[in-house]
């Protein structure tokens, strides 16, 4: 938002209590216009209005501020700046640009500080792609600017104008010149490459479409077991120290998607400079370049103001649908949902409402079930037969940590997310003290996409790719079962066949499922080799059913060389996977001398 | 000229409301007189229109509504600082303990600090070696980050985070390092045995002291963690020294905050502790952390004790998701008299991966560290089953798992007060305990560290069990004679 020096001087403080300001004489203003507090200017957000009294949630720090003080108006909701040069860019909730407040006031965050989300000096490329005569509507491209090597940052018409293309320029512009001027039928409008959108409003499009590809994240347990699907929505509930940071910055780093949103919400500032250091070195495994051409972060820590971290998922949200509509795959991690939640539970807190489940507000369900319901598979803005251009389709993920107390899945937060989402990753404590990562658990999560991403898988993986996922599913449940016989009587009372079911689960267990992260291999492994690998596995268990039929020893299976090369399977190159096919041979051979013997 | 108010109106806990103040601030600092010419200091909490809500650090013991005078002081409460302040002792407000502990500031610091700008933070990756094996070898300390202990009631937490406080370093590297201690609402005795311990290794000279002892005003504790962390941050930050603050005991410090909440009638969360607990617990452990471009360092040791020695009370439960891991204690193991009795499995540093491996502890680090994990959790798992279904129902290699965690707590977490381990030593520990396992079960660890190291430690053990087996073997020998 832009500080100007003609904003209007209207309000008068009456009242502070932490991060809410209550002002007097304040009639005119709408709910959620934007106000600035104090001399300081301290930006703020009208949340109640009574009467000629509004009730303010300030965005930043409140000590000092007292009665009497004024308060100025902008008439103008809570908006982020769309425009070249936000990738890779780090923003703070509503979007002040944490490098430029670095470089400008130093180490720590002060008052007050106003700065533009975009650089106002530097000059971007563009090339248009229309002409001068040619009819666009909403959403079409006017041209584009090559943002970074990754990212074709395509300037659109903003919504709500259309017309006659009067003018377009080539050539190099900051992002506040004119570069399109479009006749419309009240009169010609300028087009330049920054493009204001309020947050709280979801960008509009032409219509939703039922998700049908699969976001692959380079997860075995994600893509195997429970996959998402692009434009689809997933949830990561745990308890601290099972792996949902990890978790989120995995898919952030090798998830297909062409444009990662990365909100910090109200977690570590550690965690975020983690981010900011690792991303510019990790390359992409699809075009080699580094992944933080493709990143944007916003990180609202936790000691940072609790207001901005209420709006911060909403700012990163807004980002991504504008990246959306033009046509990109996006995806964004939200970490952690309840940090958000716990924000608008202190708001309301301080307004005095009147509290619902655990002290959160009634409307918790509803705010939660809004937000992702922005993901989606979108038939984007565009004026289709007008220009002649495409039809674009856009797809925004959202994947929302939560982090409910002591891992208690009851939680309102945990349960609200719930009813809309269509992924749930369950985080389980006891496997990660076995060191068993990532950490989620096979028989409690779900997902929900498997029927709408099936085709798409068996048209580009393999057509027995969830054939598989079905028999590995099985074992691992008869393993449920059977240890808790094992349990009672002992491994000798089982039959070699269940015998050989434990066997077979304990090798998807740690020769598939388990994944080590910060190996410089294993952390991202593509769908064939995922395919391949289980593929062998379930290859092994097949041939050593129908050995142990033909009088093989259990034991002797389970002291098979070749185990050791499947479990080895995890850390061959993505160059070499010719390698795992061999291990089939290997178990043959290995097998056949099993009988012999 | 400040002016003074004697429009107090109402008194309640550790809250008072006066009315027909001008222009009070939230925040700001307030002094109170009281009749006897005493003074206390409180804070504002809420102001509104003409009236302001302030909380009394000291308590509200005598103050009366007539003749008890009120000033507001125009600024937030603030820490004198200056290089001297390396061996003063100071109140949990900030104010010198004894005439000796004055200072002449250099300058003064608003106690509540900044956010560090996420931007401006540098990774920490720098090994702490604190000569303890379960915490340099499971759950590496770096430089800068904030690792709790999470203990009970009657566990040692203390001794264990002087034993940090004494034999902390960084390999290979002799820097300004000093310590600022932070007694929050524990006893005399407990402070006392830091201090005392300061005194025995000289690191007094280089540690401040900010003492709010049980018997002080229990308000006071809000401030004081705040106070500690506002020396420190001007230690590491303009001076450029490596700082380790040691807050002990936080569940004091929440018990205050919630004392405070109660008093304002606020809608209270989880058991009573106010919704923004997460937030105000965050504005105290974010401020540790490693600065871009700045020498210094923070590194943070909250302690706290969990009550009834549960995980999910929400001290340790909020604690755990803010802080970078947490070392956990267990009651179990105190009572088997290992000692530190520190519970391996659900302890956890976060930042360890970075500050391990070739260069900074070994290159074999990450790799043995997996393998030790997995078999200890599975020697555990294998010692509850045994304990349903009886030894027989185990395989031999079970037995040789539930041996490994025996003897992992007994030699690997155990160790002496003041014994101080090289991280070499604490490695070379973890490889002579793996060595009882054939080779195929270290699924964990790769080939090239299983060739240098299993290799060597299996041989040294095959060795000396070749030894023992002469010796028992020798025995048997003697036995027969006198048989004979």
């Amino acid at each position: 938002m832009e500080i100007r020096d003609d904003m209007e001087k209207k309000g008068r403080i009456v009242k502070v209590a932490g991060p809410l300001v209550v002002a007097e004489n304040m009639t005119g203003s709408k709910m959620f216009d934007v106000v600035y507090v104090s001399e300081k200017r301290l930006m703020g957000e009208i949340i109640e209005l009574k009467g000629d009294l509004a009730s303010i949630q300030v965005y930043e720090e409140t000590g000092g501020i007292g009665v009497g003080e004024p308060v100025y108006l902008t008439r103008k909701p809570l908006t982020v700046e769309l425009g070249p040069g936000i990738i890779e860019s780090i923003y703070d909730g509503i979007q002040r640009p944490l490098n430029i407040i670095y470089e400008k006031v130093g180490d720590f965050i002060t008052r007050g500080v106003h700065l533009p989300a975009l650089d106002r000096e530097k000059k971007w490329e563009f090339e248009p792609l229309v002409q001068k005569g040619d009819i666009v509507a909403p959403g079409d491209y006017l041209g584009f600017v090559q943002e970074t090597t990754l990212i074709k940052h395509y300037i659109m018409v903003p919504p709500g104008i259309s017309g006659k293309v009067k003018d377009i320029r080539k050539g190099n512009f900051t992002v506040e010149e004119v570069v399109a001027v479009i006749e419309t039928q009240h009169g010609d409008t300028e087009i330049s490459m920054i493009q204001r959108w309020p947050v709280r409003t979801p960008r509009p499009y032409v219509e939703k479409l039922a998700p049908n590809t699969s976001l692959f994240t380079g997860q075995r347990v994600i893509d195997m077991f429970f996959p998402i699907a692009k434009g689809g929505t997933a949830c990561v509930p745990g308890p601290f120290g099972s792996g949902k940071t990890v978790i989120q910055h995995q898919l952030a780093k090798w998830a297909d998607a062409e444009v990662i949103v990365y909100i910090g919400c109200g977690e570590r500032g550690n965690e975020m400079t983690d981010v900011l250091l690792e991303f510019p070195e990790l390359v992409d495994p699809k075009s080699g370049e580094p992944l933080m051409k493709r990143t944007i972060l916003i990180a609202n820590t936790s000691n940072m103001p609790v207001a901005a971290r209420e709006a911060s998922v909403y700012t990163g949200v807004t980002i991504g649908e504008y990246f959306r509509d033009m046509g990109y795959s996006v995806a964004i991690m939200a970490d952690s949902t309840s940090r958000w939640a716990e924000a608008m539970r202190e708001i309301s807190g301080r307004l005095e409402e009147m509290p619902g489940e655990e002290g959160y507000p009634a409307y918790l369900g509803a705010r939660i079930a809004s937000f992702y319901e922005r993901a989606g598979l979108v038939k984007c803005l565009s004026g289709k037969n007008l220009s002649g251009q495409n039809d674009r389709i856009g797809a925004l993920s959202i994947i929302g940590a939560v982090s409910p107390p002591g891992g208690d899945l009851s939680d309102p937060v945990v349960q609200a997310t719930l009813r809309v989402v269509k992924v749930f990753w369950s985080l389980e404590d006891q496997l990660a003290y076995r060191r068993h990562f990532p950490a989620i658990s096979w028989l409690n999560s779900y997902s929900l996409y498997i029927e709408n991403i099936s085709e798409y898988v068996k048209k580009n993986v393999a057509t027995d790719y969830f054939d598989l996922q079905t028999e590995a599913m099985r074992i691992l449940e008869e393993e449920a079962e059977l240890e808790e016989i094992v349990r009672l009587v002992g491994i000798d009372a089982l039959s070699s066949q269940d015998r050989l079911t434990l066997l077979a689960a304990r090798m998807i267990r740690e020769d598939f499922l388990h994944q080590n992260a910060f190996h410089e291999v294993d952390t991202y492994s593509s769908v064939e080799k995922q395919y391949k690998m289980i593929n062998t596995i379930i290859y092994f268990y097949n041939k050593a059913r129908d050995y142990l039929q033909l009088g093989a020893d259990i034991k002797a299976i389970e002291n098979m060389k070749v185990r050791d090369r499947i479990a080895r399977m995890k850390y061959v190159p993505q160059s070499e996977l010719n390698r795992i096919d061999d291990i089939k041979k290997e178990i043959d051979t290995e097998m056949s001398s099993l009988i012999e013997e | 000229m400040l002016k003074e108010y004697r429009g107090v109106s109402n008194i309640t806990g550790p809250l008072m409301l006066i009315e027909g103040v001008e222009g009070a601030k939230y925040e700001e600092l307030v002094e109170i007189i009281l009749p006897d010419g005493s003074k206390r200091k409180g804070r504002v909490l809420e102001v509104e229109r003409d009236k302001a809500l302030v909380q009394v650090f000291e308590g509200t013991t005598g103050v009366d509504i007539d003749k008890t005078r009120v000033r507001f002081l125009g600024r937030g409460i603030e820490m004198y600082l200056s290089p001297d302040i390396l061996g003063k002792v100071f109140t949990g407000l900030g104010t010198p303990r004894t005439e000796n502990d004055k200072i002449i500031p250099e300058k003064r610091l608003d106690i509540n600090g900044a956010p560090i700008n996420p931007y401006a933070r540098d990774y920490p990756t720098e090994f702490i070696q604190t000569g303890i094996s379960a915490i340099d070898g499971l759950n590496t300390l770096v430089r800068g980050q904030k690792l709790p202990i999470f203990s009970g009631s009657g566990l040692p937490h203390n001794r264990i985070a002087a034993q940090i406080a004494r034999q902390s370093t960084v390999l290979g590297e002799k820097e300004a390092f000093a310590v600022v201690f932070v007694a929050i609402g524990i006893t005399f005795e407990e402070a006392e045995y830091f201090i005392s311990d300061f005194r025995k290794t000289g690191a007094i000279e280089r540690a401040v002291l900010i003492l709010n002892l049980a018997d002080d005003p229990a308000i006071e504790r809000i401030a004081t963690p705040r106070v500690g962390l506002t020396c420190a941050e001007y230690l590491a930050f303009e001076k450029d020294m490596h700082v380790l603050v040691i807050l002990t005991d936080m569940t004091n410090y929440c018990e205050a905050l919630k004392e405070v909440s109660a008093a304002r009638k606020e809608v209270p969360g989880r058991r009573g502790y106010p919704g923004y607990l997460y937030t105000d617990l965050a504005t105290i452990y974010e401020r540790a952390g490693r600065i871009k471009g700045k020498k210094g360092s923070i590194t943070l040791i909250p302690v706290l004790t969990m009550p009834e020695d549960d995980k999910t009370h929400p001290i340790p439960d909020l604690t755990g998701y803010i802080t970078e891991g947490q070392i956990i204690l267990s009651r179990s193991l105190y009572k088997k008299k290992v000692s530190p009795p520190i519970d391996v499995l659900p302890s956890l540093s976060r930042l360890k991966d970075k500050g391990i491996g070739k260069g900074k502890t070994r290159e074999d680090h990450a790799d043995l560290f997996n393998q030790l994990y997995a078999a200890y959790a599975r020697g555990k798992e294998v010692q509850e089953l045994s304990a349903i279904l009886g030894e027989a129902a185990l395989t031999e290699m079970d037995k040789l798992y539930s041996r490994f965690a025996e003897e992992f707590e007994a030699r690997y977490v155990s160790q002496g007060e003041y014994e101080n381990r090289s991280i070499e030593n604490t490695l070379d520990l973890g490889w002579k305990l793996l060595s009882m396992f054939p080779r195929e079960e270290l699924k964990r660890v790769r080939d090239e560290y299983l060739d240098k190291y299993w290799t060597k430690f299996r041989r040294e053990r095959e060795e000396i069990e070749e030894e023992k087996g002469k010796v028992v073997a020798g025995g048997e020998y003697v036995m027969e004679r006198e048989g004979v």
